[in-house]
């Protein structure tokens, strides 16, 4: 439904971009209405981050969110959604803390294979660009993010869809 | 932060509202149910297909067209045959969830948008000096 064009100006809904620049890269952009501070002061702060980082269309609620910001220190997010059955955990490390302008972080609850995320932030006349940069270890790695996204939630609505049918009393024949 | 959990649980939640209609009409029928099965186990053209149900081209093409249609199968023809297999194109895939990232990160970033505004207006209130 998005039908605004880039290079129109846009006074109160900036645009957000993602793009696969790479085997092994994903970057998203966005320009935010404020200082970069003030929006790496929301990015660090906990009960600030708390009140951005799970808007309502994701269907993610925020059970509790620690974020020890420094180098080598640690977050964790532990959140809740409607179709998990338990509560689950984002987790990683701080790799650089540059105030004002970069953080890198590990993500590492899915072990091996996770991204290294490095977001900068970039003042223009009291605008920040935010530009978001997931690298990943490998091409296979990013290939299966997008795979296990994609038709994993194929397979569970089988699932779920098998598990209707056989409800329902009809079978395969 | 990580994403790939979130998006999948929000495809399965938005598959759900969104393909589950046509997905049953689709299922509605047992032929169309043992095609299902059959792809699962591996790719298939129409006419193998056909043979295995003991039915004719035609009659299968219009099963294969309803799951098609029902997004629970795609088909690709390469010369003279036309391959049928379970869900969505990998490009296709991809372009899907290229997508749901980026309206993830959107709204995230409308809510950021929110604070920030408020940040600023505190700010003012309290009289924020600027040590330029």
């Amino acid at each position: 439904m998005d039908t605004r064009r880039e290079n129109e100006p846009a006074p109160t809904k900036n645009h957000t971009t993602t793009e696969r620049k790479s085997e092994r890269e994903l970057v998203s952009t966005r320009t935010i209405n404020g200082p970069a501070r003030i929006v790496f002061e929301a990015w660090t702060k906990p009960e600030l981050f708390k009140r951005w980082w799970t808007p309502k269309s994701c269907g993610l609620s925020l059970l509790s969110c620690e974020m020890d910001v420094r180098v080598g220190g640690g977050y964790r997010l532990v959140f809740s959604h409607p179709a998990a059955p338990t509560p689950m955990e984002f987790f990683g490390r701080y790799l650089e803390v540059t105030p004002q302008s970069r953080l890198v972080w590990t993500n590492e609850e899915g072990g091996d294979s996770g991204q290294v995320t490095t977001v900068t932030f970039e003042e223009r006349g009291g605008q920040t660009l935010l530009v978001l940069h997931d690298l990943y270890p490998s091409k296979e790695a990013l290939d299966d993010a997008i795979a296990s996204g994609s038709t994993g939630g194929v397979g569970e609505s089988f699932e779920q869809l098998d598990e209707l049918i056989a409800a329902l009393g009809t079978s395969v024949g | 932060m990580p994403l790939v959990r979130v998006l999948i649980l929000n495809h399965m939640v938005q598959y759900a509202r969104t393909g589950f209609d046509a997905s049953f009409a689709a299922l509605a029928d047992a032929t169309r149910r043992g095609v299902l099965e059959q792809l699962g186990c591996a790719n298939a053209s129409i006419t193998d297909l056909a043979e295995k149900f003991h039915m004719t081209l035609t009659g299968m093409k219009k099963h294969v067209s309803v799951l098609e249609q029902a997004g629970l199968v795609t088909t690709e023809k390469v010369g003279r045959v036309r391959t049928c297999r379970l869900g969505l194109r990998r490009l296709e895939e991809e372009a899907a969830w290229i997508e749901r990232h980026r309206q993830l990160w959107d709204a995230r970033f409308d809510e950021l948008d929110k604070v920030v505004e408020e940040l600023k207006r505190r700010e003012k209130v309290d009289g924020h000096k600027k040590r330029e």
